[in-house]
């Protein structure tokens, strides 16, 4: 997948006058928030539920080999494989060997965000396997030549009349616009597809250490078809994903589900633990865990540990008033909004990514929405610190804070430098008493006027209030 | 004016864009302090919070304004600011500064001494029979609420100039849809990503709009200016101001960026 996170500001500009794209905005910053707060008001111990699973994260990450070893025993135990990939490469390789160990042709795949982390299709087709996404979202991106745009809602961006005319294209039938009649073909399209794929890839929501299982959680069931028809089932997933037992792995369900979709659990909540034993109906004969860490057990070390906790919820993404203007595309990478804006510095390197983690306002809205309480603005900022550091940070900017920051150190300075502005201010305000055209921001006299000083500095009058003894 | 030993002493913290942009925030502020028994200092060395340097990575800048900050509002009792941005700004001082760095200390006392007007009074002074200033003008109208981001999330502050404004013969509240929804402000945010930050000012003008109210109230400058500029632009007649002014009963200065000429009585 190309990178254009340093396009990010001429995609938002893009973004933001797309029509079609803007109404499918509309749904998510409607949707998601509501569908959230309403499940959040019918648990009143939602919030200490949050402090539990922070907690419970922050247990685990402290002892995140312990529990990993514990899974792979379980795993091997039940006549598994595991795989620890450190990088990208690794995982796309060890994957690869797989589906050619089985002649594969094509594989069916669950949604999964960490096989888009690591490019996995692309390399997949160049190298003769087909890989077929069988989440209907993913399904018809796939079709479009598109990457997801959302972490939970990967077509989000796409609006009735998008999806019906891909199908047209595609399917070949009449064009319909009934979300029925296109759900069908889409299962029709895809019911052959799982029946022949060789290999079903699923990425995992949690890894239990206790019976070394994995679960993945769909609202479509499609998860289970890619899991249980192929004779192999990959497993690709990242390092951070384990938890010590089911019981724990319950109370990450209920906070995912609620903060993701404002279900109180998602529709299906499919585990696997091994291939198929003796006497069981079905299940794959072969199963495998690749463990992709990417970067991961860096962040274990720094300060962006905290955002290990992430369960990949999006509702940081859901309530961010900047994901909701520009859409997860203008991101330019894999993982959009505030979680992205974190994550995607680490993956792809600050000198690529360090437009995101400044395209945010501290309003602070994500951190007060996520269920593992992530303190994402703080992380945000550990990023802006870490370009600036770097000497990374555009060079108007980092003259414009020198300069202010040498008249904010001397406060005599500063109040004549204030009084200076605040006159040069009233007077390009005049009797109007605003602003509509300013050289140097005209970033924000294009879209609005700047109101101008109403009167001198509150310093000036009240030092002249002072000396005047006229104080009350 | 009392001087009873018992006054708590406050240090008044301007902030730049009060003191740049509205003295009149300035003074009602003081009127309000002054009213509810406070003795009101404002010391010269202050300057800005530094958030424009800690938002942008500059730790080194940031840390020393933040040090300059501290000393300036030494031997107050409290520290009190019209805006919740900045106060919150200054309750961030403390991760500047190493465990065994005696700043780290001294920026701890700041930040419990430190406080937004309308939470100071309302949670700290525990004003519960508030009355604006009989002698003067009266104000009479609608009004709508935008919980500014830092104010809200970070200190807390939601209920209490609801609280006060409630007290305020006159005064109506008409709620907007999503008041706590950032108006694209942001500080260098909104120089940084233009365009951004202009959608995000206009989706909020439209539920300004739409709430209704004759005028719009918040407790932050930098995201009331910014609102005032949108909805001058798009010819909205909603006026804007700081909600010390309601409070302080300073209504009969123009609302933000508004002509002299354009005051009406009442
Ligand atoms: S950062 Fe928090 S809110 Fe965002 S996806 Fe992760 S868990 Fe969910």
């Amino acid at each position: 997948m190309q990178i254009t996170s340093p396009d990010f500001k001429q995609n938002a500009r893009i973004a933001l006058q797309d029509v079609g794209l803007q109404k499918a905005l509309g749904n998510v910053k409607t949707g998601f928030p509501h569908k959230r707060a309403t499940a959040m008001a019918r648990l009143p111990e939602f919030d200490q539920l949050r402090d539990e699973a922070r907690d419970l994260k922050n247990h685990i990450i402290e002892n995140l080999d312990l529990y990993l070893e514990a899974f792979e025993s379980k795993v091997l135990e039940n006549g598994g494989h595991v795989h620890w990939c450190r990088t990208s490469e690794d995982a796309r390789k060890t994957i690869l060997k797989i589906c050619q160990e089985k002649n594969a042709k094509t594989v069916t795949k669950g949604k999964s965000m960490v096989t888009e982390e690591i490019n996995l299709n692309e390399y997949l087709e160049a190298n003769g396997v087909t890989p077929v996404e069988t989440d209907l979202g993913e399904y018809i991106l796939q079709l479009r030549g598109e990457h997801p745009s959302h972490i939970i809602a990967p077509a989000i961006h796409l609006n009735l009349e998008d999806v019906s005319e891909t199908f047209h294209a595609n399917h070949h039938k009449p064009k319909s616009m009934d979300p029925a009649v296109l759900m069908q073909e889409a299962r029709e399209e895809l019911r052959n597809k799982f029946v022949a794929a060789d290999v079903g890839i699923t990425g995992a929501n949690f890894l239990v250490a206790e019976t070394g299982s994995s679960i993945i959680v769909t609202n479509e069931g499609n998860g289970d078809l890619t899991q249980i028809l192929p004779k192999t089932h990959i497993v690709v997933t990242s390092i951070e994903k384990v938890v010590p037992t089911l019981e724990d792995m319950t109370l990450f369900l209920r906070l995912l589900a609620r903060s993701a979709t404002g279900q109180e659990f998602t529709v299906y909540n499919t585990l696997s633990t091994g291939p198929r034993r003796e006497g069981d109906q079905d299940g794959p004969e072969d199963y495998h865990v690749v463990l992709v860490d990417n970067g991961r057990s860096e962040m274990i070390a720094s300060e962006l540990r905290e955002m290990l906790r992430c369960i990949r919820c999006a509702a940081c993404m859901n309530h961010c008033p900047v994901y909701g203007a520009v859409g997860g595309h203008s991101y330019g990478w894999v993982y959009p909004g505030p979680m992205g804006s974190v994550l995607t510095p680490q993956m792809i390197g600050i000198e690529k990514g360090a437009l995101l983690p400044n395209a945010s306002t501290f309003c602070g809205k994500c951190e007060s929405v996520c269920p593992v309480r992530i303190p994402l603005p703080k992380l945000m900022r550990y990023w802006r610190r870490n370009e600036f550091e770097k000497h990374l940070t555009p060079k108007a900017a980092r003259w414009g804070i020198g300069v202010w920051g040498f008249f904010a150190k001397r406060p005599a300075l500063y109040r004549q430098l204030s009084s200076f502005s605040n006159l040069a201010l009233r007077t390009l305000g005049g009797k109007k008493a605003r602003i509509n055209k300013l050289p140097l921001a005209s970033g924000w006299t294009d879209g609005r006027d700047m109101p101008a000083p109403s009167g001198k500095t509150f310093m000036q009058l009240w030092s002249e209030k002072q000396k005047n003894g006229a104080s009350s | 004016m009392n001087t009873n030993k018992n006054q708590p002493v406050v240090g008044l913290f301007i902030t730049c864009l009060a003191d740049l942009y509205r003295p009149e925030v300035g003074f009602a502020t003081v009127k309000l302090l002054e009213q509810s028994g406070c003795r009101v200092d404002v010391p010269t060395q202050q300057t800005c919070c530094g958030q424009p340097a800690f938002n942008t990575g500059d730790y080194s800048t940031t840390a020393d304004i933040a040090r300059q900050t501290i000393a300036a509002f030494d031997g107050f009792e409290y520290v009190v600011a019209p805006s919740g941005s900045c106060i919150g700004m200054l309750h961030h001082y403390p991760e500047l500064f190493e465990d065994n760095d005696p700043w780290k200390a001294r920026a701890e006392d700041l930040k419990k001494r430190a406080f937004e007007i309308t939470s100071f009074l309302v949670d700290v002074l525990k004003i519960d029979d508030f009355k604006v200033d009989s002698n003067a003008p009266a104000f009479n109208g609608s009004v709508t609420y935008h919980d500014s981001c830092s104010g809200l999330r970070e200190l807390g502050i939601k209920a209490q100039p609801r609280q006060l404004l409630a007290k305020v013969d006159g005064v109506e509240l008409k709620e907007m849809e999503e008041s706590e929804t950032c108006c694209g402000f942001g500080g260098t945010f909104c120089v940084k990503y233009p365009d951004i930050s202009n959608r995000m000012v206009g989706n909020k003008t439209q539920n300004i709009v739409d709430a209704g109210a004759k005028t719009l109230l918040g407790g932050d400058l930098g995201c009331l200016l910014n609102m005032a500029g949108k909805l001058q632009r798009e010819g909205h007649a909603v006026e804007v101001r700081h909600v010390v002014e309601i409070l302080a009963g300073m209504t009969d200065q123009p609302a933000l960026g508004e002509a002299q000429s354009s005051v009406k009585a009442g």
